[in-house]
């Protein structure tokens, strides 16, 4: 599947910052066309592609959500030829001084984040991690032309390119959540040699960095019978190490708590168990900080599921991942997405569901 | 040589010396491990010398000639060596703790893409998901023992602990700009290269590739003593410091400024520069047109620190290339003030002799 590899790449050397996704869309678009029957765009910028079942009708139906904004930063302010800027999504400020940033304005600039020498810093910062609002973007022109290329709420993207190390992981930024955007691909294109009787909607969400927007409204339109938010979860790593992180490269993971329904996570658990696909659980005893966060509660509410794919260093240019949880998750959706009956949800009743372990 | 001769012969910095620049911005040679500059160098000054020999630091050490009888013997130094980092913790699964090797804020660290070793491995410094991190946490810096250096799980065996790694930074230049790690002291050293080829006549040059610069100017020191010049220039890249003063008031405690010209040395924590030396590169900029800046008196050092002070006491005067954000993993300088150090220096050699030392210091 280097074809795939090379869309990924692809995808994590675009912006498509929370509420500009047109960049990531496009390509997604482009990967997805093939392996759907439909494919739109929602009012929000949604990317819907369906993928008709073999059941008679009405068929069920499954929603994949992956999240395909990324975090960023946003110009406020202009000083003496240099920039000012605030976050889009959560960003820590330790990772931002030396950054290697894109400002797009009037065309795409190359940039650097700056920390100015603390002695020019207001005396609490000095020593510190600076807060976003002392430091500057600076993209090397001089100040007039600065200020004619630049308008205030322009988007800068994280500038870093992809690396492939060993042990086949990918480093780059804005892995979260475009991993699993091919985690969604990968799934589609084992569809395709397999039969489903339900209907599959693979839909790449908008805003999720932000406000979740894309989540909250594209299963309105879809109306599915259950919907799967994909998402990367907090791999073991320097700094991150207690019972919220996972191993990476030790298998996807399926969420156990109030944004997964039980009967959903007990099915992949046991596809999973069945097929000997290496997972782990994932314990989200609040929520999940995923698009099954909003999927649940739009409209009537929606069973939803929450799988994970381990990612080290979070919200960094250099977020870490493996590409065989990638591989692993896709190959559970479409192996789970297979063995949906007909009448699955009919067998769903909240007293037969059995805590595991 | 009249004034308008020198002019006319002055070197330019056209787009040989940029992509000069750029192979070696481009190259790691971390203190104690230069190398890859080292070999840099020596091929670009094949057939430029009459002699060349690396000394038992590592130094490459260059005599050109003068064209004439007893001439002043003036000693040019840039640092090879940079910044950098030494594995020297494996902890498996591709982590590794790492030292800092010369001075860099480790709030410059995180988030970063690095290279490792002679393979120039990939790898990167990560920091824990702002998710899992507290409102108080994220106001202290990450402290270098919780960094590492992760080349990704099982690709141990291709580097090692003891091996170096530095900031993955490749050179661009960006509109007026010049934007690359390690510039302190490409630049210097691209600026030496450019003096060899074009060496002024009435001088013999005694260039000193240094090592170890960032370790306390210690190729320097013994380069000062085997080479044993009448005066010495040293190249530098000094840093700016002219951003915004966080309450608005002017600033008026930059270091230097870009766009201004090189920086002269008078006074650096290490140095008190030959004043003799001074007043010769102001009058050659004054006369010639040539813009130059005073560095402000205060911290910091260069190779001069060592070399001044070695045998009996060597005039010394540092010349910087001003470069915003030295010691991270991306320094900025202006193409235009490079051109004009370059033209500073030569057009002062083209001036200087022996007549230097009618007056005492």
């Amino acid at each position: 599947m280097t074809d795939l590899k090379d869309t990924l790449k692809k995808l994590i050397s675009l912006p498509g910052l929370s509420g500009y996704e047109a960049p990531a869309r496009e390509v997604i678009a482009a990967a997805w066309q093939p392996l759907v029957d439909e494919i739109s765009v929602s009012p929000m910028g949604s990317l819907h592609g369906f993928r008709r079942g073999t059941g008679p009708e009405p068929r069920p139906s499954i929603l994949l959500a992956a999240h395909m904004d990324a975090i960023g930063l946003m110009i406020t302010g202009f000083q003496d030829g240099l920039l000012r800027f605030t976050e889009i999504g959560g960003v820590d400020p330790r990772i931002l001084p030396g950054l290697r940033v894109t400002v797009h304005g009037r065309r795409n600039l190359p940039a650097v984040v700056v920390q100015p020498p603390d002695y020019l810093l207001d005396p609490t910062q000095r020593g510190k991690s600076v807060a976003m609002e002392h430091l500057f973007i600076d993209t090397g022109l001089e100040e007039d032309e600065v200020n004619q290329l630049v308008s205030i709420g322009d988007l800068a993207s994280f500038a870093q390119e992809p690396l492939e190390l060993s042990g086949r992981t990918i480093v780059g930024h804005s892995l979260d959540n475009r991993i699993s955007v091919a985690a969604i691909t990968y799934c589609l294109q084992e569809l395709q040699h397999m039969l489903h009787a339900w209907d599959v909607w693979a839909v790449a969400t908008v805003q999720e960095e932000e406000t979740m927007g894309g989540g909250f409204t594209s299963p309105f339109k879809i109306d599915p019978t259950v919907a799967v938010a994909i998402d990367v979860t907090f791999a073991k790593g320097p700094g991150a190490n207690d019972w919220r992180t996972v191993g990476l490269c030790k298998g996807p993971t399926l969420a156990w708590g109030p944004n997964a329904h039980p009967y959903i996570h007990k099915k992949f658990l046991d596809v999973a168990d069945q097929l000997e696909i290496p997972y782990q659980k994932e314990f989200a005893p609040r929520h999940t900080g995923t698009d099954a966060y909003a999927m649940q509660v739009t409209a009537s509410g929606y069973p939803t599921m929450v799988i994970g794919i381990p990612l080290r260093y979070m919200h960094t240019p250099v977020e870490m991942i493996a590409m065989k949880d990638m591989e692993r998750a896709g190959r559970l959706l479409a192996e789970t997405i297979v063995r949906l009956e007909v009448d699955f949800m009919e067998k769903i009743t909240w007293d037969e569901v059995k805590d595991e372990e | 040589m009249k004034n308008e001769e020198i002019l006319s012969q002055i070197p330019e910095i056209g787009e040989g010396q940029i992509k000069l620049l750029e192979t070696l911005s481009n190259a790691v040679s971390v203190s104690g491990d230069e190398g890859e500059v080292r070999a840099i160098v020596m091929e670009a000054l094949k057939e430029l010398a009459d002699d060349v020999r690396v000394d038992a630091l590592g130094n490459v050490l260059v005599t050109k000639k003068a064209k004439v009888e007893n001439p002043i013997r003036v000693m040019i130094a840039a640092h090879m060596d940079e910044v950098g980092f030494m594995l020297v913790d494996d902890e498996g699964e591709g982590l590794f703790k790492f030292e800092i090797v010369g001075g860099i804020d480790n709030r410059q660290l995180v988030g970063k893409p690095v290279l490792v070793g002679k393979d120039k491995l990939p790898g990167v410094i990560g920091a824990k998901p702002i998710h899992l991190t507290t409102a108080d946490e994220r106001k202290n810096p990450i402290p270098l023992e919780n960094l590492r250096i992760d080349v990704g799980p099982g690709n141990s065996k291709k580097c090692k602990v003891g091996d170096r790694a530095t900031f993955a930074t490749r050179f661009e230049t960006w509109g007026p700009s010049l934007v690359g790690k390690a510039l302190d002291d490409r630049l210097g050293v691209a600026t030496l290269i450019e003096l060899l080829k074009h060496t002024p006549g009435n001088i013999e040059l005694l260039a000193a590739f240094t090592v170890q610069e960032e370790n306390g100017l210690r190729g320097a020191r013994v380069a000062a003593y085997s080479m044993h010049p009448d005066v010495a220039f040293v190249l530098d890249s000094t840093p700016a410091n002219d951003l915004p003063v966080w309450d608005e008031e002017e600033n008026a405690r930059y270091n230097v400024r870009l766009n201004h010209g090189p920086a002269i040395y008078r006074l650096d924590a290490a140095t008190l520069s030959d004043p003799r030396l001074i007043n010769l590169l102001t009058d050659t900029g004054d006369e010639l047109g040539i813009p130059y800046q005073y560095r402000q008196p205060g911290k910091g050092g260069t190779d001069a620190g060592a070399i001044h002070k070695q045998r009996g006491g060597i005039p010394s005067v540092s010349i910087s290339v001003p470069g915003r954000y030295a010691h991270t993993a991306v320094l900025i300088a202006r193409r235009e003030d490079w051109k004009n150090t370059l033209a500073l220096v030569y057009a002062t050699l083209c001036k200087i002799s022996k007549d230097l030392f009618l007056a005492d210091r």
